[in-house]
């Protein structure tokens, strides 16, 4: 399986929940596949996914998926001592590791090859940190979001991409309806 | 009250209740305040970057946000002010310790210090300098200015304007 399988795969679950999106593709497929207001898409920016996601967590109360990527990750390691140190159980941390930054034509990664994404964020004091094959994501993600505790999965795929548009919608917009949708779910 | 209690009430005030910061000896008195305020979510970042991404996520959470950063974040944090905050057109208050000024011991704080302002400026970044006692009565309209137009927006803040180091 690719990361456009699983964001198809996973697709049903994530159209409930608050959703903060990787830049490039990972944002491209999922707004081809399901494009929701609930869907914060990155247009740029590498690394923050996890950041902003665990922002959005920390401001209010209903669940925050922040999809990321092992090249995103290794961008911004700094992000995961902040996540293990700033618990916010609404909060899941999904990084679909395919060991190579697919948004540039696949060029492998170092999570690809010595370095576990799983053993870090265990090592920077993240507790529930769940490594899974692709095809398992969805039910890793589901247990996590009914669990309510703050857990980062790291979903181990193969590499390589469909082809997909790029998103056109303007960025104000992406934003001013995701904050619309915070808003109306807390209310 | 010290200048560092006066700022964070003015936070407090304008309803700032996220605040990132990165450490800075100079900034020190204003980050323990935050620190102690009790209607403020402080947040040390490891980078400025990631710190703009908490904020970024935390304004569109609903909590108005702040980041607290040495001027040399600036060469650090381009691309995210262009690419998120402004790119998406989101409010943030930076308040920013200008090392390199008069009254600087370390000589490499000023090869960052003469490219600060050109560089806010390049960006389009509305700026202003604290450099007497005093010119901190300007924040509370500052923050609110801020979240006014949803644009970054740069507090630089001197050695002379903190008494020296």
């Amino acid at each position: 399986m690719i990361r456009s399988d699983i964001l198809r795969d996973i697709a049903p679950i994530l159209s409930n929940q608050l959703v903060v999106c990787n830049i490039g593709l990972p944002s491209q497929e999922l707004h081809m596949i399901d494009d929701q207001d609930s869907n914060f898409y990155m247009l740029g920016t590498m690394g923050l996914s996890s950041s902003i996601g665990l922002g959005v967590a920390l401001a209010q109360d209903k669940t925050v998926i922040s999809i990321d990527g092992d090249g995103s990750v290794l961008t911004n390691f700094g992000t995961l001592p902040t996540i293990a140190n700033n618990v916010s159980d609404n909060f899941i941390l999904l990084i679909i590791d395919n060991g190579s930054y697919g948004s540039t034509g696949d060029q492998p990664t170092y999570a690809g090859k010595k370095t576990s994404l799983t053993a870090v964020a265990i090592a920077c004091g993240c507790e529930n940190v769940i490594e899974c094959r692709a095809e398992e994501t969805g039910s890793v993600l589901q247990a996590a979001i009914d669990s309510k505790k703050m857990t980062i999965i790291v979903s181990k795929c193969d590499s390589g991409n469909i082809k997909v548009p790029v998103i056109m919608k303007d960025p104000v917009v992406i934003r001013d309806r995701f904050m619309n949708e915070v808003e109306r779910r807390n209310t | 009250m010290s200048v560092s209690e006066k700022i964070v009430a003015d936070f407090v005030a304008n309803n700032i209740q996220f605040v990132t910061t990165v450490p800075c000896k100079q900034l020190g008195g204003v980050i323990d305040a935050v620190e102690n305020e009790p209607s403020i979510y402080h947040i040390p970042s490891n980078k400025e970057d990631e710190g703009m991404g908490l904020c970024a996520g935390a304004f569109m959470g609903g909590k108005r946000p702040a980041i607290i950063m040495q001027n040399t974040a600036i060469g650090v944090t381009v691309n995210t002010l262009v690419t998120l905050t402004q790119f998406y057109r989101m409010p943030l208050p930076m308040l920013i310790s200008y090392r390199g000024e008069l009254k600087e011991p370390v000589a490499c704080q000023v090869e960052m210090a003469v490219h600060t302002k050109a560089l806010l400026n390049q960006l389009n970044i509305p700026t202003y300098h604290f450099h007497k006692p005093g010119d901190e009565d300007e924040l509370d309209a500052i923050l609110k200015y801020t979240f006014m137009c949803n644009k970054p927006v740069a507090i630089l803040t001197d050695a002379t304007f903190w008494g020296g180091y």
